[in-house]
């Protein structure tokens, strides 16, 4: 797992300044800090920054083709690359690597497009022709891999991370205020967009052509869902052998390292199957990281230690304190390059920090499941609103909901008070993001703190609007669950969990993470099973549950879920982080940013140091504006300048004076 | 035992402008529903109780958790006061 970054003059050409492409490789030195690598020509230059997990000799980029036509960097995975180098080999190509790297490029050479329908894996690469002078930039199905660019006067920049692409002082920086608005209502800016003006990031599922003055994006991959029509009519207990089947393959084929790989145990379901398949099949003595908190009310550590001592797996596992999460969100806020609406991604930042100092490199984790197989309640929330809509009247019906939130009606006093709120909506049923419209109509609350000139920039801007016309054609052909698994997946997920949460909460300390659920074969047949079966009655991810048993013991599989969360305030105004979260936060600081009113966010200020019950929509709130404030500081006010040189590069191709 | 206050709308009115609403009470009527306009949300509603709890000083009933005595500022002000009028004298 690598940085990548690059520089295509595609309008024009003068040879590529080497200072310029070192340093926005030198920006992604946390992302690759075993070696780095550049090609050069009178047009294009390619970047890379070495995490080494494949060929750990032999495969340092930029990697060419036979006749050096070719040059790829590429950060990611290819899983299924030893099956698909040996096609490629029986077609006479030729290979001077071990590494996945290559097999991209001669896929491509191969397939040119097409190859991406055959890669399984999660990347982000460019492809510079040289011969043609065209480049060819890809981005996995779910985005698990990150790819930014801006255009310039005619050249694209683009890099893994937007801080590489700001290292060059002629691009401007500053905060894109509808990003804004998707943040406060989203938790993360729509596909395509980032928090910052004219900075560009490649959808997931989409890939780019850069041809002689012209820059073109299209998708190449839509979630595989099917329509009720084509869905499985085989009994549930075949269907979940199949999952069974499927998941231990994607586990299979993400143990392919040349170095040890790990595993994340949270205690809940989907990170327990997935090291109960590492361990029972592939490696007994797997080593397994896990997140405890000195805050009980957030702590899974129990179930933890009971799958760890149930699969003998080698655990490690670690506390972390209320005053350890907030003093680390400035780090975050700089890896995750947006704000965050909670504090969760910190925990598992610190936790690759332990997950390096075992010296490990790669960690199989559970992210996906949730998603796919149907397990948050916003989907069963879906449901049962769905179910009450048709007779509103109906108490039973109203009553479901209760049961999908024991801790909002955990006092049953509440009942009565709290079903209204859930009611709210139910006649948009014809509504496509039906599902979602109560949880972002939530979240729309905390763009409350925007300031004036904020709220003025975005007043004629509509977030829904958006989302409902950017809907694939095939979305009206999907059941409701998959629609809503659509919404989830294609924003929350690839935009805020695999990003924020994922790959740059561990990127920030080197380590790489593979989600077996996301796996496209897991996908595929996950699509192609009926709603009724992803939830039966109420009971989320019923399927992969079954599928389980056996595996796991009955205490974990069927245990019910435990969102993964981190305490807020705690964090912020506990201990000495107050000190630094007022001075963030006062008045001068506020104005300078220019995103937030200081006399609304002194009220928020004083009701959460006054130890009032924080509510959902301040803990989303607090965390909103300190993180945005944050990134205006470490992006925007105080963004690093010239930075000293990284190492000399272990691999220089410099063409700028061959004639081409 | 503590008295159960009266209260004068404009008490609740601030608490709602001030807890919820950002300090902007633009379109706050006094018989706005909190839940129908969407300006409290669910966890909000914890909040409304036990800020009645402390201004009234009483704890509230459980029958008495329903939108007819908590979704207006003219609601709460009108169940506020109906439990004065049923507390003992002020020692």
């Amino acid at each position: 797992m690598c940085g990548i970054a690059g520089i295509v003059q595609y309008r024009g050409r003068k040879p590529v300044s080497r200072q310029r492409l070192a340093a926005m490789v030198d920006a992604l030195h946390h992302r690759g800090p075993d070696e780095t690598g550049l090609y050069l020509d009178n047009r294009a230059g390619l970047g890379h920054a070495r995490l080494s997990i494949i060929d750990l000799s032999s495969g340092t980029q930029p990697i060419h083709n036979e006749d050096q036509t070719l040059w790829i960097t590429f950060n990611g995975e290819i899983f299924n690359y030893p099956e698909l180098r040996k096609n490629l080999e029986a077609r006479g190509h030729r290979f001077y690597t071990t590494t996945d790297t290559e097999v991209i490029l001669h896929l491509y050479e191969e397939k040119g497009e097409a190859c991406l329908d055959d890669l399984n894996g999660q990347f982000a690469f460019a492809i510079w022709n040289a011969e043609k002078q065209t480049c060819f930039l890809a981005r996995d199905r779910f985005g698990i891999r990150p790819l930014y660019y801006t255009v310039l006067d005619g050249t694209l920049l683009f890099a893994s991370e937007i801080k590489s692409i700001f290292t060059c002082p002629a691009v401007p920086r500053e905060i894109d205020p509808v990003a804004m608005d998707q943040v406060f209502t989203f938790w993360a800016p729509l596909p395509g967009r980032t928090p910052f003006k004219n900075i560009r990031e490649l959808p997931a599922g989409h890939c780019m052509v850069v041809d002689d003055g012209r820059l073109e994006t299209r998708r190449y991959w839509q979630m595989p869902f099917r329509p009720k029509a084509d869905q499985l009519d085989w009994a549930p207990r075949r269907i979940a052998e199949e999952i069974q089947a499927r998941l231990k393959e994607a586990v299979r084929i993400r143990l392919r390292a040349d170095v040890p790989v790990g595993t994340y145990l949270s205690g809940g379901l989907d990170s327990s199957g997935i090291t109960a398949l590492v361990a029972r099949n592939f490696q007994k003595d797997v080593k397994t990281f896990g997140i405890c908190f000195e805050n009980a009310a957030f702590d899974e550590g129990i179930y933890q230690r009971r799958m760890a001592e149930f699969l003998g797996t080698d655990h490690v596992e670690q506390v972390m304190s209320n005053t350890q999460i907030g003093s680390a969100l400035p780090d975050i806020v700089w890896f995750a390059e947006k704000p965050l609406l909670r504090t969760a991604p910190v925990p598992l930042f610190l936790l690759s920090k332990t997950v390096r100092e075992h010296n490990l490199k790669v960690v199989l984790t559970g992210e996906g499941s949730d998603e796919v197989f149907g397990g948050y309640n916003i989907f069963r929330e879906a449901c049962v609103r769905r179910f009450w809509a048709r007779f509103p009247d109906s108490e039973k019906r109203a009553n479901l909901i209760s049961h999908l939130y024991p801790y909002i009606f955990n006092d049953p006093r509440l009942k009565r008070m709290m079903l209204p709120f859930f009611a709210k909506g139910l006649d948009q049923t014809d509504d496509p993001l039906f599902s979602h419209l109560i949880r972002w109509g939530n979240t729309a609350r905390i763009k409350g703190y925007f300031s004036d000139d904020l709220a003025a920039a975005v007043s004629g801007y509509d977030g829904l609007e958006e989302v409902r016309e950017g809907l694939p054609a095939e979305f009206s052909e999907w059941d409701h669950l998959q629609q809503a698994q659509h919404l989830e997946m294609s924003i929350f997920m690839s935009c805020y969990l695999l990003s924020s949460q994922g790959d740059r909460t561990a990127m920030g300390h080197s380590v790489e993470v593979r989600m077996p659920y996301l796996d496209p074969d897991v996908l595929e047949f996950a699509g192609r099973i009926p709603a009724n079966w992803k939830i039966l009655g109420l009971k989320e991810k019923y399927l992969l549950k079954q599928s389980f048993r056996g595996t796991l013991p009955d205490d974990i599989a069927l245990r019910p879920k435990h969102p993964y969360r981190a305490p807020i305030v705690e964090s912020l105004f506990g201990g000495d982080n107050r000190e630094a979260t007022l001075a963030l936060l006062n008045e001068a600081a506020l104005r300078e940013a220019g995103l937030f009113d200081p006399a609304r966010v002194g009220r928020l200020i004083k009701k959460l140091i006054g130890g009032a019950h924080p509510g959902e929509t301040d803990g989303m709130a607090l965390t909103g504006i300190v993180t945005a404030q944050w990134l205006h500081e470490r992006f925007i006010r105080n963004f690093p300048k010239n930075e000293p040189p990284g190492p000399e590069p272990g691999l220089v191709i410099d063409r700028r004076n061959e004639m081409n | 035992m503590p008295d159960n206050q009266t209260i004068d709308p404009s008490t609740i009115r601030e608490f709602i402008v001030e807890t919820f609403l950002f300090g902007d009470d633009t379109g706050l009527a006094e018989d706005t529903s909190f839940m129908e306009s969407g300006l409290i949300d669910s966890t909000g509603i914890l909040e409304v109780v036990d800020f009645i709890e402390r201004t009234s000083g009483a704890r509230i009933q459980d029958d008495h958790l329903v939108p007819e005595n908590l979704d207006s500022i003219e609601r709460i002000t009108r169940f506020i006061n109906s439990l004065a009028a049923e507390a003992p004298a002020v020692e």
